[in-house]
């Protein structure tokens, strides 16, 4: 039987000594140093990750490369699939990034402003590798397509670039359905109103890409234990539930996580 | 069908050299250094003057079907000179694809028929039915017949991306299956046994994958 995937995510800066480093961050702020990539990679893999998130924040040319070394050792060390997300605006880009090792890159802002690019990794290298990511925010007002019902009220969810900064006016719903069409082979669903928060993922959100959409969608941010990726699998029928803060900070382990979800009826690699 | 501890075997199969054929699709890295991590030497190569050398070959891929039988044209007669020679043959997801004969993918793009590499006769299927498409993630393994490529994995997890599935002429070609909407085909192997592929990824399927790498090792020391 298929499982729901557990999937740690790491966000990986360069720290003062230019050294590859993972921080952890609140609401898109607020980072906070964790550990090691390479280090924390391999912990969680020997804990039973199903797979790993690899995000580069550190949007600069002299990061990349270091990154790309990074993650190099970290594909060498961890034999689970790797989506390797920030940065990547070119067939180039994606080329290089699935050569250093990434089985899966996650594409955002540059897909929004030309969505013509998912059609050519999806050519040129499968569609099983080309994530597209959005970084959602709950709208209440007339201007979206897709509404949902959040605490009583009818929002929509728009597509928001720069951590959430600046809005675009796309529909995330309506770009999830246009971006599977193109070839995205999975949907990586990044909440800017529960990030950080602990408080549970966007459920609206999830299901309303979910519900639209028959590509595998991996629901994230929010996550504040093993009782919050069960409701994103059971009520918004997730197939991946994607958590930072919780797994770096050993408030939960992967394996406790997929205990209680076991015990709860959700198929899980044990 | 026990195994002895990675470690142990590692050093038993020392030495294995192993051609991962690089018919230009794909990342070989993950391959080759799980085959590493277990023991063997790897070459990468596409020149198929190689491949006699070799303990054993690996026909890796992802993409589409045609695409990949277009690049893999060249070392047809390789590989066929290899599978009569008696040489282990591994493929994977793809490239288990095009043990066969046929797929209902190339047929789907129009353009006429794209024959496979018919080492097992048979086709591939889409799934087709309410379930996501591709099957996507880690799904468990049942063994159902005895093949040395299979030893110790019964019951394990494996992680599949695929949106078709090998359906081989004869019952006996499966060695191992798995559930999504139906039963269907996780391992396959030709009559001799020494021509065999797995839809999933060994190299991404975690300490279950890596004993399958060793599994294909020792085969090629034998």
């Amino acid at each position: 039987m298929l499982t729901k995937r557990i999937i740690p995510c790491i966000d990986v800066d360069l720290d003062d000594d230019g050294n590859a480093a993972v921080y952890t961050g609140v609401n898109f702020e607020n980072l906070k140093y964790t550990g090691d990539p390479v280090e924390m990679a391999k912990a969680y893999n020997a804990a039973g990750a199903d797979e790993f998130v690899f995000l580069d924040i550190t949007a600069s040319a002299d990061g990349r490369e270091t990154m790309l070394d990074t993650v190099s050792a970290v594909a060498d060390e961890c034999f689970i699939p790797l989506t390797v997300g920030g940065g990547i605006r070119t067939q180039e880009d994606i080329k290089e990034t699935l050569r250093a090792g990434a089985d899966k890159v996650s594409i955002n802002t540059a897909a929004l402003e030309r969505p013509a690019l998912i059609e050519e990794g999806a050519k040129a290298f499968g569609s099983q590798c080309i994530v597209i990511s959005v970084d959602a925010r709950r709208r209440f007002d007339d201007a979206g397509e897709y509404y949902a019902d959040v605490d009583g009220e009818s929002c929509w969810f728009e597509c928001t670039i720069k951590g959430g900064r600046e809005g675009t006016g796309i529909d995330v719903v309506e770009w999830a359905i246009e971006a599977e069409e193109r070839g995205a082979g999975e949907l990586f669903v990044n909440s800017i109103d529960t990030d950080g928060t602990k408080d549970g993922y966007d459920i609206p959100l999830t299901k309303a890409v979910c519900d639209n959409v028959s590509t595998p969608v991996i629901a994230s941010s929010g996550c504040g234990g093993p009782e919050d990726m069960h409701e994103v699998f059971t009520d918004a029928n997730a197939d991946a539930g994607l958590a930072a803060s919780i797994f770096h900070f050993d408030e939960y382990s992967i394996e406790d996580t997929k205990a209680y979800l076991d015990e709860h009826g959700i198929p899980v690699r044990l | 069908m026990s195994h002895q501890s990675t470690t142990a075997e590692a050093t038993e199969t020392a030495g294995a050299d192993i051609v991962v054929v690089d018919y230009g699709l794909g990342n070989l890295r993950s391959v080759t250094r799980g085959l590493e991590r277990v023991g063997a030497t790897v070459t990468i190569t596409d020149d198929p003057a190689v491949f006699e050398a070799a303990d054993g070959i690996v026909l890796p891929g992802v993409g589409a079907f045609r695409e990949g039988m277009d690049n893999a044209g060249p070392y047809r007669d390789a590989l066929e000179a290899a599978v009569d020679r008696g040489q282990p043959v591994f493929g994977i997801c793809l490239g288990m694809q095009m043990l066969l004969g046929s797929s209902e993918e190339a047929a789907h793009a129009g353009e006429g028929d794209v024959e496979g590499l018919n080492f097992i006769p048979g086709t591939n299927v889409r799934f087709s039915g309410d379930l996501k498409v591709p099957h996507m993630g880690w799904n468990n393994l049942t063994v159902t017949s005895d093949h040395p490529i299979a030893d110790g994995i019964d019951g394990e997890y494996a992680y599949f991306v695929h949106s078709y599935y090998a359906v081989p002429d004869s019952e006996d070609a499966v060695v191992a299956t798995s559930e999504y909407e139906s039963t269907f085909p996780a391992i396959v192997a030709n009559e001799a046994g020494n021509v065999f592929g797995t839809q999933f990824h060994p190299e991404k399927s975690g300490e279950t994958g890596l004993q399958i790498l060793q599994n294909f090792v020792t085969i090629c020391m034998e």
